[in-house]
């Protein structure tokens, strides 16, 4: 197998998530190189190829440039598989050179499986096995499933140049809200997932995590419906956390959720639905419905 | 104008899932159905829109699938859709993205969209695919995992949900395609009156023979449940009992109760 890695970069830095790339090519075996939109200040500790295109001139967020880019590299390279994250940047570009290959994309690869790749599905809840039947193939990996990998070295650098047009023009980049609460300093942590039900039971919630000292925490859906503010969302597009204590109440686990709280210590999570994927990594599943389960929880510590 | 949204029915999350006979897919024996949730978004976002451009405007939602899809299409409907297209396919779980893709592109070609939404992924398949394979199949202008959309006099003004919270701003000129992401607007809930009226709304089904004419490229050859990690203890039963033993578990394995 021959690999065409895609780093990423933003904001003027290559991202760490990078090195998970080369976990996966380890795993998978076979010669790589990699291909970066960048710059020569800020390349990988990596001592193989890299295609490196300016990202002050082809933009950080560019995806007709950047498909151009990585087909002329392609050309060159005859990669088996070129691999992406699945991050913004990945899911964005992947299938535009999916497409223009012609090749079949596998996406959110969790690991490696008998001839094809294991993927999540049904929110985390089930697998599938997936077999491409193109000579070339696209994915996208999970962020979190490889090791982190650092191959050491300074990379033979060549370069390309990018022309022509864009489609999508972009602006400029938005800073997250400001936090009022930083979970991220949190000893303990009780979340309030979408198992609560409604926005009247938050403050069961805040009360257990009051009776134990800590922190409201939140899933997704519960701060899109605005039962809770955005500082207190736990996940991807939200803090990342790893108290001594993360109670889960009502959270069904969703990759994007675990990637910011599975380094907790110990993991406590209720849930009504035994099969709920959250319980591949809690310490304790209490099946339980949480408005039953919590009240009484906190009743038992608080005296 | 022209507005196009693409939505498709997923099983409740909160179902058990089995194996199909073929082990190859969920058996949808005793699951419910109902919108995927990215979609909801993406119909609010086009109904939006449809009512700021008002008169001449038009805007068709379509989903492929078996009949119950129908549901999913009425709910759209009673939303604000003014008329909708259903793609009669049985079979539609088992075809790729690349599929799904190719047969609504099909479909778009010459009917000339000039904005066509979609969810960024569905929850049960979650490839996150469709939506930027039609816009590259129709040669069109694409964003994808928007949380904030504009539009004014044929420029869209898009935010991208980037990872950590931080925002990517971005212009589009249609034609163009958005896939939408969870958060992008509070998706409304149809009044009885509205779904009385969109009793009314035109649902023209056509065949999916009519629009594939390409083979899938990628095969899915098992689907099963995790391997199970193991290692963590499960409490099933009396609230009372699992709220003891709890407590038991934290002061014997953590320190944060004294
Ligand atoms: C790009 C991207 C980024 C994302 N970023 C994040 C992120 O940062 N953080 C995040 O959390 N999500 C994020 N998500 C969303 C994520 O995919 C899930 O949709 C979300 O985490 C689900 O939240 P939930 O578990 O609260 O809700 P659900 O998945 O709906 O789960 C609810 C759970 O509650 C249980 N339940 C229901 N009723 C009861 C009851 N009475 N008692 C006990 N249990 C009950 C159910 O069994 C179920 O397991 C992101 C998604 C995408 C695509
Ligand atoms: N069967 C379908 N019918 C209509 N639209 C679909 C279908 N499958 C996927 N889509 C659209 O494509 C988006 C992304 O799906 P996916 O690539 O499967 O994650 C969904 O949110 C829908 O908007």
């Amino acid at each position: 197998m021959k690999t065409l890695l895609i780093g990423e970069y933003r904001e003027g830095k290559m991202l760490e998530s990078t090195y998970e790339l080369f976990g996966f090519a380890a795993q998978l075996g076979g010669e790589s190189a990699m291909l970066m939109v960048g710059s020569e200040s800020q390349l990988p500790a990596y001592g193989g190829t890299l295609y490196l295109a300016d990202a002050a001139a082809c933009g950080e967020y560019n995806p007709d440039m950047h498909k151009k880019l990585i087909l002329e590299a392609v050309q060159i390279e005859n990669p088996d598989c070129i691999v992406f994250l699945h991050s913004s940047y990945g899911w964005d570009l992947a299938p535009r050179v999916a497409v223009a290959l012609k090749a079949a994309q596998v996406s959110e690869v969790i690991a490696l499986a008998d001839g094809g790749f294991e993927v999540g599905c049904c929110n985390g809840k089930m697998r599938r096995t997936v077999k491409p039947a193109t000579a070339k193939t696209v994915l996208t990996i999970q962020a979190g499933s490889f090791p982190v990998l650092q191959p050491g070295g300074t990379p033979d650098v060549r370069k390309l140049e990018a022309a022509g047009g864009t489609t999508v023009e972009f602006t400029g980049y938005e800073a997250a809200e400001k936090k009022d609460v930083d979970l991220a300093k949190a000893e303990i942590i009780v979340s309030a997932g979408r198992g609560v039900g409604k926005k009247d039971n938050i403050p069961v919630i805040q009360a257990l995590a009051t009776a134990l000292g800590g922190e409201l925490g939140a899933s997704r859906p519960v701060v899109d419906a605005e039962w809770v503010s955005h500082s207190h969302q736990v996940g991807t597009t939200g803090q990342t956390v790893s108290p001594k204590l993360y109670v889960a109440c009502g959270i069904s686990g969703a990759i994007q959720h675990l990637a910011g709280m599975k380094k907790s210590d110990f993991i406590i999570a209720i849930n009504k639905d035994k099969d709920a994927p959250i319980g591949e990594i809690a310490d304790v599943l209490v099946v339980a419905d949480v408005m039953q389960f919590v009240p009484a929880f906190t009743a038992k510590i608080a005296r | 104008m022209k507005l196009l949204v693409c939505i498709k029915q997923v099983p409740d999350l909160e179902s058990r899932f089995k194996p199909d006979a073929a082990g190859v897919w969920y058996n949808e024996t005793d699951l419910a159905f109902r919108m995927n949730e990215y979609d909801e978004y993406a119909v609010e976002q086009a109904v939006r829109l449809r009512e700021q451009l008002g008169e001449g405007c038009e805007l068709t939602v379509l989903s492929i699938g078996p009949d119950r899809v129908v549901e999913a299409i009425k709910k759209s409907l009673a939303m604000g859709c003014d008329n909708a297209a259903h793609i009669q396919d049985a079979a539609a779980y088992s075809k790729d993205p690349w599929q799904i893709a190719s047969i609504i592109s099909a479909y778009a070609k010459e009917r000339n969209f000039d904005i066509i939404f979609t969810g960024m992924q569905s929850q049960d398949r979650g490839s996150a695919q469709v939506g930027v394979i039609v816009a590259e199949l129709l040669g069109i202008a694409c964003t994808t995992t928007i949380v904030n959309f504009d539009y004014d006099n044929g420029t869209i003004t898009a935010k991208r949900e980037l990872e950590g919270g931080i925002k990517g701003v971005v212009k589009l000129k249609t034609p163009a395609l958005v896939t939408c992401q969870l958060g992008l607007n509070v998706p409304r809930y149809p009044t009885l009156p509205n779904i009385m009226k969109a009793k009314k709304k035109e649902i023209t089904a056509i065949s999916v023979a009519e629009l594939l004419k390409e083979e899938s490229l990628a095969a899915t050859t098992s689907f099963h449940p995790p391997a199970k990690k193991g290692g963590g203890i499960v409490l099933e039963g009396d609230i009372a009992d699992q709220v003891e033993k709890v407590i038991a578990i934290l002061k014997d394995k953590t320190a944060v109760l004294r």
